[in-house]
């Protein structure tokens, strides 16, 4: 994470003055603006509550009523603090996001584009008005104004504003590095943009959406989740509303503004107030990681991935080969070999050559000549050799047939213990390079596909976690074979083409299983758009970006590793909530029925299992812990539950205890206490 | 609780369980037109059957068209019922000249026998002539169990299938469970039945002269035939008035066994039927032991409370051993308790002693039991597809806390899915606190009930359960005749049996069509110790919820009113 996110990036474990001030503030004020009943719409728990709250509150003002005033009067505002717990709780989601998307957005205020009218005419245009297909003219020094294709030039361009990134990078026409963003800064030379967004569709503004309640589009899994919760609503309506004719049977009365009470206690209110602050948290954690989502459902299908197709350069190797170790020539000195191999490498500047650098520096450091003092030989195309001529010796070094050629030998006279180790080094999938000085066979060099370090690790954890990888890659099957076996991952696909990508996604989501992957290209198009979950790299073409339904703005493919997780979490930290809030109405039966019923059968006072004081302080009790739990979990709701990698037995084993047996338990101490405060002060 | 008393729940545990695998393997392998041993004799009757109806056995339905054919078939017989019913003075097989039913009771009578229920509003051997218990009663006796075994095969179709429009085809699924499931079974329990002394005669009764020197009529009439499919089809309604508490429709220890054990036959079996369908036995197992845990529970709750000496009586000089009212001395205390709790759980119906004269605390485990839906083993097919949905709305709440959308055997819960879970959960709050508040205060549903204070509540709740669960078991004391009480039971029971029907139906479509993800260590382990408790978990958190405060206001208030030394 870079030095500008960490602004936004505090952690939210702290109570709420560990934010910048304005931050909780601003949630604050959104908090009452919430109160809107056209808002609240969207959240049709949160509602019930606000009309309950309304209704306790007119009550106050009806005189005669059972329940002296004072009590009521807390009654109903405690419910609206409930409804203000739950707006601040997403206004606070709201607010961490869209205190990023502000920062990024402020550069486009009053932005001019240059719009072409014709070729090499061009008018000014507000950038706000600019729309799909139009082409603008960028300079140096000039902010790019939309997300789009270049067309014409190269340009550096600094995209520290999207990606944090402060190295310029290259954007041209043709090829795989043609898109561009918005806000990005062209500087140097100049660029011709196809725009490929219309207002209100561009990176930043699928951003915002994705982290604004109101205009948040919900996941097919919340959906469910809401239609759940207003079914339980209605059935807890039920139960409130027909225990009065029950108790008139009985030979009593019950007060309504206790009715009320027992009603916003049992309705899912916990998981109700927080499930959209769970939402926009979940949208903002994708955002920190700088991983734009285009819908929730992308992030949610990410949850439920069963296999990844992972490309290996990049992914799950540095991409480059690098040297792992030497073997000299019989009768050849080890130190001989080094010295050979340092100088034949001192003037190359690819990869592999300066892994060669590195590989003897840190392993027999010695002293090397200046730069200056060597006559390099580069690689060319006739020789396939390269190296230097210093001090009268000749160095080189270069693929096996290339050396041997220069050094007039055949395979066949090849000692022993060499053409061994390259058939070796060849079938483990790597690349041996000969290294000869004089004309001197010195030894061989493995030059091999560095798997990265942690990433085998990780992919053991996502097995834990039932997920498959896939390696996908170019190499021959053999090469293939022996790196899957090193990264340790599940499968792999040799030889890969896009379609050959293309009809593995179909044939696993036949078998019914969902599909992540990772691409840049534009031949990626098809295979990111027929993926579950595609996610496209920002440097890549305007094709990957639109085909797929994340884009990773840092260019990381192992990203999609961290997506994976974040659609978990958002998951299990729903269903964790959903969980503790039904478990939760045990103990409030237990605080409110004997305190309702009191009138009617003094003998359900057994009932009473916490020694609540009184009806009325019991009441009170059950209805402060209802709010304020929905405080207590706002930390939780915006962190997210941590997703361990195992089985998904003993996941549920942990979080049944923790959030089920938890929530039927907290509340049972929770309102004791509570009861035992307001019973001390004196309000109840 | 003497020897014979553990005796008799140990031979009623062997009598269920042990032919369960085995039998739930036949009607796994019957309702799919597999090879039976039955085949070469019922499969000639099965095609004339189908050529008959003009059915092309070839042909299957989607959900829609499967609901309609039910719905067709049994509104059918609704409007053939109350017309039998209303008729019967007219019609033949009436030695004893029974004159036609009134349109509310032949109404409820109807609906109660369609939908499985069998509430009786009647008594049989004064108001039915054997035309209508043979013609009317016992032909839906047959029918509405294999309904009830059609839906649930069309559920377990639905799970088991992928990627599929169709969930078989009602007529043939209906003609199957009738001929190789129920009639086989029934008959040789009839003839059973028959040989411990149950009547089966088109006679008119008998008179004999009692000790006292009265003349007394005893009726009798076709009974065995009637009684075995009642307790087998999980229907109850009694060839006489008082059921099984009859000497004539229970005469013997033995018949008790074999009609107590009857009930729950055929709802055991099928829990490893669907094992079959889905291809893993754990599944079944799971269930097996939720509704096994939950059985025991409320069998040890209502024998313990039969058991207790009653607290009114507890400073006189009475001799207690528990408490007999309203209970056959013939079988005592346990049997009774036993057959309460069997009854209630498979939502049959059928009694062998008043529960309304069970202590408070005895008389709740029935009540509690229908509360939950009917759903531990509950009526055939009908409890296993209620188990179901519970197992869908467990793993739709905990499901989502490993990390994935819930998914049950690989097939996704979503919206649609959640919606028509959520629709079936209203039935009981509706049927029951709904109507039940209605009968609570309406000057014509306060009429029926028989006691003060709670247990005036507790009958109300009872009867409205009873309806809504689709049991058919009362408490004897509400007087359930009256034009309201048989309209407004007769709503409980049609929403109680086809607003869980529609939506099952609508819910096997919809998983049918759906692709399944292969099961792996990242899927919701829906098998195993762990998911039996959280089933168990749902289910009493379910129906506790909605149903505690008006259980703390009847049964809960009685008993520790009672033990306060109250009495209303």
């Amino acid at each position: 994470m870079n030095a500008r996110n960490e602004l936004i990036d505090q952690p939210v474990r702290h109570e709420a003055a560990a934010h910048p001030a304005p931050l909780w503030r601003e949630a604050l004020r959104q908090a009452f603006v919430k109160l809107d009943p056209r808002q609240l719409m969207r959240q049709p728990v949160m509602l019930l509550v606000e009309i309950t709250a309304l209704m306790t509150t007119l009550l106050c003002f009806v005189p005669g009523q059972a329940v002296a005033t004072g009590v009521a009067v807390q009654i109903a505002l405690w419910l609206w603090f409930t409804v203000l717990f739950a707006n601040f709780a997403e206004a606070l989601a709201e607010g961490r996001g869209k205190a990023r998307a502000d920062s990024l957005k402020a550069g486009s205020q009053g932005l001019i584009a240059r719009r072409q009218v014709a070729p090499g005419q061009y008018e000014g245009i507000a950038a706000s008005r600019l729309r799909r297909g139009d082409v603008v003219r960028v300079e140096a020094g000039e902010l790019i104004p939309g997300d789009g294709e270049v067309i014409e030039g190269i340009a550096a361009v600094n995209e520290a504003a999207i990606t944090g990134e402060s190295a310029p990078v290259i954007r041209e026409s043709g090829g795989d590095r043609s898109a561009v963003t918005g806000n990005t800064r062209v500087v140097s030379d100049w660029l011709l943009v196809r725009i490929s967004a219309n207002p209100g569709e561009s990176t930043l503004d699928r951003m915002i959406a994705l982290v604004e309640g109101a205009r948040r589009q919900k996941t097919p899994n919340e959906v469910a989740l809401d239609i759940l919760l207003i079914g339980l609503s209605l059935i807890f309506l039920l139960v409130v509303a027909t225990l009065q004719p029950f108790a008139r049977f009985s030979g009593g009365e019950l007060p309504l503004v206790f009715l009320v009470a027992l009603l916003v206690t049992l309705v899912p209110t916990t998981i109700g107030g927080l499930l959209s602050a769970i939402g926009i948290a979940g949208m903002d954690r994708l955002v920190r990681l700088n991983v734009i989502a285009k819908s929730g459902r992308a992030v949610e299908a990410a949850g439920d991935v069963q296999v990844l197709l992972l490309d290996k350069t990049g992914t799950i190797t540095f991409g480059n080969r690098r040297c792992s170790a030497m073997l000299k020539s019989p009768g050849v000195s080890g130190q001989a070999l080094a010295q050979g191999a340092l100088l034949a490498s001192l003037a190359d500047d690819t990869p592999e050559g300066k892994s060669i650098v590195e590989y003897l520096r840190n392993l027999h450091p010695m002293p090397e000549p200046a730069r200056d003092r060597l006559t390099v030989v580069p690689f060319s195309a006739e020789t396939r050799l390269s190296g230097v001529d210093w001090e009268g010796h000749v160095y080189r070094k270069g693929a096996v047939d290339a050396v041997l050629g220069f050094l007039g030998l055949t395979r066949e006279q090849l000692p022993e213990p060499l053409a061994r180790e390259i058939e070796r080094i060849a079938q483990s999938g790597g690349t041996p390079l000969l290294v000869c000085a004089d004309g001197q066979l010195l030894g061989v060099i493995h030059l091999k596909d560095v798997v990265k370090p942690g990433i085998r690790e990780r992919f053991a954890e996502l097995r834990r976690l039932g997920i498959r990888t896939v390696m996908v890659t170019g190499d021959n099957p053999l090469t293939a074979a022996a790196i899957a076996a090193e990264a340790g991952v599940d499968d792999v696909i040799a030889e890969a083409t896009p379609e050959k990508k293309l009809a593995r996604i179909r044939q696993e989501q036949a078998d019914g299983r969902l599909v992540a992957m990772c691409g840049d290209g534009a031949n990626d198009a098809p295979a990111l758009a027929q993926a579950d979950v595609g996610l496209a790299m920002n440097d890549g073409t305007q094709a990957a970006r639109e085909a797929a339904n994340l884009v990773d703005l840092d260019s990381d493919p192992t990203k999609l590793l961290d997506v994976v997780q974040v659609g978990k979490e958002l998951l299990v930290t729903r269903g964790a909530l959903t969980t503790f809030s039904v478990a939760n109405d045990v103990a409030k039966y237990f605080a409110i029925l004997p305190a309702l019923f009191s009138g009617i059968y003094p003998q359900l006072g057994v009932l009473n299992l916490m020694g609540l004081a009184s009806p009325q302080s019991a009441i009170l009790s059950a209805i402060v812990f209802n709010a304020l739990i929905i405080v207590a979990l706002i930390p939780l709701a915006l962190r997210g539950v941590r997703v361990e990698a195992a089985d998904a037995a003993s996941l549920l084993r942990r979080n049944l205890l923790i959030y089920g047996l938890g929530g039927l338990v907290a509340p049972f101490v929770g309102i004791k206490l509570i009861d035992l405060l307001l019973t001390a002060v004196g309000l109840a | 609780m003497a020897m014979h008393d553990v005796l008799l729940i140990g031979a009623f545990f062997v009598l269920v369980l042990a032919p369960a695998p085995w039998l739930g393997r036949f009607i796994h392998r019957a309702m799919e037109g597999q090879r039976t041993w039955l085949s070469p004799l019922l499969s000639p009757l099965e095609r004339f059957c189908y050529r008959s109806a003009g059915v092309d056995p070839a042909i299957e339905q989607d959900w829609r068209r499967y609901a309609l054919s039910l719905l067709a078939f049994n509104g059918v017989s609704l409007v053939l019922l109350v017309a039998v019913l209303m008729l019967q003075g007219a019609l033949p097989l009436n030695p004893q000249k029974v004159a036609g039913m009134d349109w509310p009771l032949a109404l409820n009578t109807a609906v109660s026998f369609v939908t499985n229920t069998n509430w009786q509003a009647y008594s049989g051997e004064a108001q039915l002539s054997y035309f209508s218990q043979m013609i009317g009663l016992g032909v839906q006796n047959f029918v509405s169990a294999a309904t009830g075994l059609a839906v649930l095969v069309a559920l377990c179709r639905g799970i088991a299938r992928r990627s599929a429009a169709t969930l078989g085809n009602f007529w043939i699924d209906l003609t199957r469970a009738t001929l190789y499931v129920l009639l086989p079974l029934a008959i040789p329990l009839a003839l059973l039945l028959v040989w411990q002394g149950v009547p089966q005669s088109f006679a008119h009764a008998v008179t004999a002269t009692t000790w006292q020197g009265a003349e007394q009529s005893l009726p009798l009439g076709p009974a065995a035939s009637q009684i075995a499919i009642k307790q087998l089809g999980t229907n109850g309604g009694g060839f006489f008035g008082v059921n099984s508490a009859h000497p004539f429709e229970n005469p013997t220890a033995f018949s008790n066994l074999l009609e107590v054990a009857a009930i729950l036959l055929i709802p055991a079996a099928l829990v490893f039927s669907y094992g079959h369908y889905v291809k893993d036995l754990r599944q079944s197992r799971a269930i097996l032991a939720c509704m096994l845990l939950l059985f025991c529970i409320g069998l040890g709750v209502a024998v313990w409370a039969e058991w207790q000496p009653n607290p009114a009586w507890a400073g006189l000089p009475v001799e207690q051993a528990g408490s007999l009212e309203g209970k056959e001395s013939r079988f005592g205390i346990t049997a009774s308790a036993l057959w309460a709790t069997a009854t209630s759980a498979a939502s049959n119906g059928s009694v062998n002693a008043m529960h309304d004269s069970f202590s408070a605390l005895g008389g709740m485990v029935p009540l509690v039991n229908m509360m939950l839906g009917e759903v531990i083993f509950g009526g055939v097919g009908a409890g296993l597809y209620g188990m179901l949905l519970f197992v869908l709305i467990a793993v739709f709440l905990a499901g989502l806390m490993v990390g994935r959308t819930p998914e049950y055997l690989g097939k996704k819960l979503e919206a649609r899915e959640v919606r028509l879970l959520v629709l079936s959960l209203l039935v009981m709050p509706i049927g029951v606190l709904l109507l039940g508040a209605l009968a609570a205060i309406l000057p014509a549903g306060v009429a029926a009930v028989s006691n003060p204070g709670p247990h005036g509540l507790s009958q109300i709740l009872y009867a409205y359960t009873s309806g809504a669960g689709n049991n058919g078991s009362a408490f004897a004391g509400f007087g359930a005749g009256s034009t309201y009480h048989n309209l407004m039971i007769a709503l409980a029971m049609l929403l109680g049996r086809y607003g869980i029907i529609l939506p099952v139906l609508a819910i096997a479509g919809g998983l049918a069509m759906k692709r399944a993800a292969p099961l792996g260590q990242d899927s919701f382990p829906t098998h195993g110790p762990l998911f039996v408790g959280l089933l168990t978990a749902t289910l009493l958190l379910v129906g506790g919820l909605t149903f505690f405060p008006v259980l703390a206001l009847g049964p809960l208030a009685e008993h520790l009113g009672q033990l306060a030394g109250l009495s209303w």
